[in-house]
């Protein structure tokens, strides 16, 4: 099916030790779309994030990528594993994610950060790899530092390249968990128009994320969780300008 | 000029004893090293257990006494195993115990240990973001292993390697003892024999200065490569 749904996520529960961190929580998504994730910290948004992609391995609930079920079973201690390797990897390679601290390997140029998973895990020839990192490269607007060593960069640089090693996965999701968090104030736009961008072009996006204006202008549904349950959900306008919760009419209060 | 009267050629086999020894030493320890400190790291129960004895033993024990335990140890075991076996089957197991072979197993074995806890608290350094990125773009763990936590594992570990390396280069001298005729035994008799101990004892001690020497030099090379895309001092 063309139109099959990139990522379904039912009824995820996950548990560290006996704190229940998530308590449900469903996704649906449609190609396309861009869900914002927000809420407080220690909601659980990051912590479903990371389920999604088997970070963590969520304690119950499907997770259904592009129609494929990540497969489950239960190892010798009786906790809930992936039950095929192989899948999981194939799976990951699906869905490319943008971390809060870059994560760059470091010791490796923009250039070879941006190719090293093409060349290794999808097996692309090294060639159209290049090419296809420094279009991208192009696309973030640093094409001129593709030589550089990522910590010979800002942090907005980095990741900005740190989206362009996403997309040379051409993935079918992209994952951002907080991705401007650890910017200074005056580099989140760079990166904020660069996924605005992506959004534009009808990428499948999931983003963790504390910028509300980003949220309400660039997201077709938003999730706000709040202590690991969906506390409301729907179209960005639904959420900001009309919200049911008593808590997301807390959270978007003015602070001071 | 330097007159070793006589002693020049056999002073120059000793040195490339020294050399053999501390090189196939240090290959050995290594490999020691990085299987102890997998094991220390890995999950199994068993195989931390086996590392922690190891570095525990060895580390505990003076080098000087491990060298004798394991050279006349050693052959006493390896006498006591054939007579039996030559009773019980009439297979004939008898060898002689090699002085090199011992010294570099020994040694090996020595450093093994110590390299065991540098690959160890270069593997906890590597940070955690960059190995979670490899696992979240797929990679296989073996990939990970040899792409992401090798390379930046060795740019914590070179220091330490480093300083590893100059003990145990000093520490081969210590095979003169069971019968290895490397330079310091060379020069030993021939201090003895002519009664000169600074003449023949100095050079040796200046060629043991330009092998660390010239060894640190490399290292610093090393440590330059390893440490590419690192912003130093900042």
């Amino acid at each position: 099916m063309a139109d099959q749904a990139p990522l379904i996520c039912r009824d995820i529960h996950k548990t560290f030790g006996k704190l229940e961190v998530l308590k449900g929580v469903s996704l649906e998504t449609r190609k396309g779309d861009v869900v914002s994730l927000i809420g407080s910290s220690g909601s659980g948004k990051s912590t479903f994030l990371r389920c999604i992609n088997l970070l963590e391995t969520p304690t119950s609930g499907d997770i259904i990528v592009h129609g494929d079920p990540i497969r489950f079973t239960t190892n010798r201690k009786g906790e809930r594993v992936p039950a095929d390797n192989k899948q999981v990897e194939q799976i990951r390679s699906k869905l490319s994610m943008v971390f809060q601290s870059f994560n760059l390997w470091s010791h490796m140029t923009v250039l070879e950060n941006i190719i090293e998973a093409p060349v290794n895990v999808l097996k692309v020839p090294k060639k159209e790899a290049i090419e296809r990192a420094e279009a991208y490269l192009q696309k973030v607007g640093i094409y001129e530092r593709k030589d550089y060593y990522p910590a010979q960069m800002s942090g907005g640089q980095q990741q900005r390249a740190a989206i362009a090693r996403a997309l040379a996965m051409e993935p079918e999701v992209m994952l951002f968990d907080e991705p401007t968090s650890a910017l200074d104030p005056e580099l989140v736009g760079e990166v904020l128009r660069v996924m605005q961008s992506l959004a534009e072009e009808g990428r499948t996006m999931i983003v963790v994320t504390h910028e509300m204006a980003f949220a309400k202008d660039v997201s077709t549904q938003v999730l706000f969780l709040h202590q690991g349950v969906i506390e409301e959900q729907g179209s960005p306008q639904k959420v900001f300008d009309n919200p049911d919760s008593e808590r997301m009419k807390q959270f978007l209060a003015p602070k001071f | 000029m330097l007159d070793l009267k006589g002693y020049g050629p056999e002073l120059l086999d000793g040195a490339v004893v020294t050399i053999e020894l501390a090189f196939l030493s240090l290959l050995l320890s290594l490999t020691l090293g990085l299987i102890g400190a997998s094991s220390k790291l890995s999950g199994n129960r068993l195989a931390k257990a086996i590392a922690t004895f190891y570095t525990t033993v060895v580390r505990g024990i003076p080098d000087l006494v491990m060298m004798l335990l394991f050279y006349y140890g050693g052959q006493v075991t390896v006498n006591m195993l054939s007579d039996w076996i030559w009773e019980a089957y009439e297979i004939d197991f008898f060898f002689q115990f090699d002085p090199f072979i011992s010294g570099v197993v020994t040694i090996g074995l020595i450093f093994g240990a110590y390299m065991t806890e540098t690959f160890r608290g270069a593997f906890l350094a590597v940070e955690t973001g960059q190995i979670e990125a490899a696992r979240a773009y797929g990679f296989t763990r073996w990939h990970t292993f040899r792409r992401i936590m090798f390379p930046q594992m060795l740019r914590h570990a070179l220091p330490g390697i480093g300083n590893n390396w100059q003990v145990l280069l000093k520490t081969t001298a210590l095979v003169s003892i069971i019968g290895l005729t490397d330079m310091v035994r060379v020069a030993e008799e021939a201090a003895k024999a002519e009664r000169m101990p600074f003449h023949f004892f100095i050079p040796v001690a200046a060629v043991y200065l330009i092998l660390t020497a010239g060894s640190e030099l490399f290292i610093k090379w090393l440590n330059k490569r390893a440490n590419v895309g690192v912003v130093q001092g900042s």
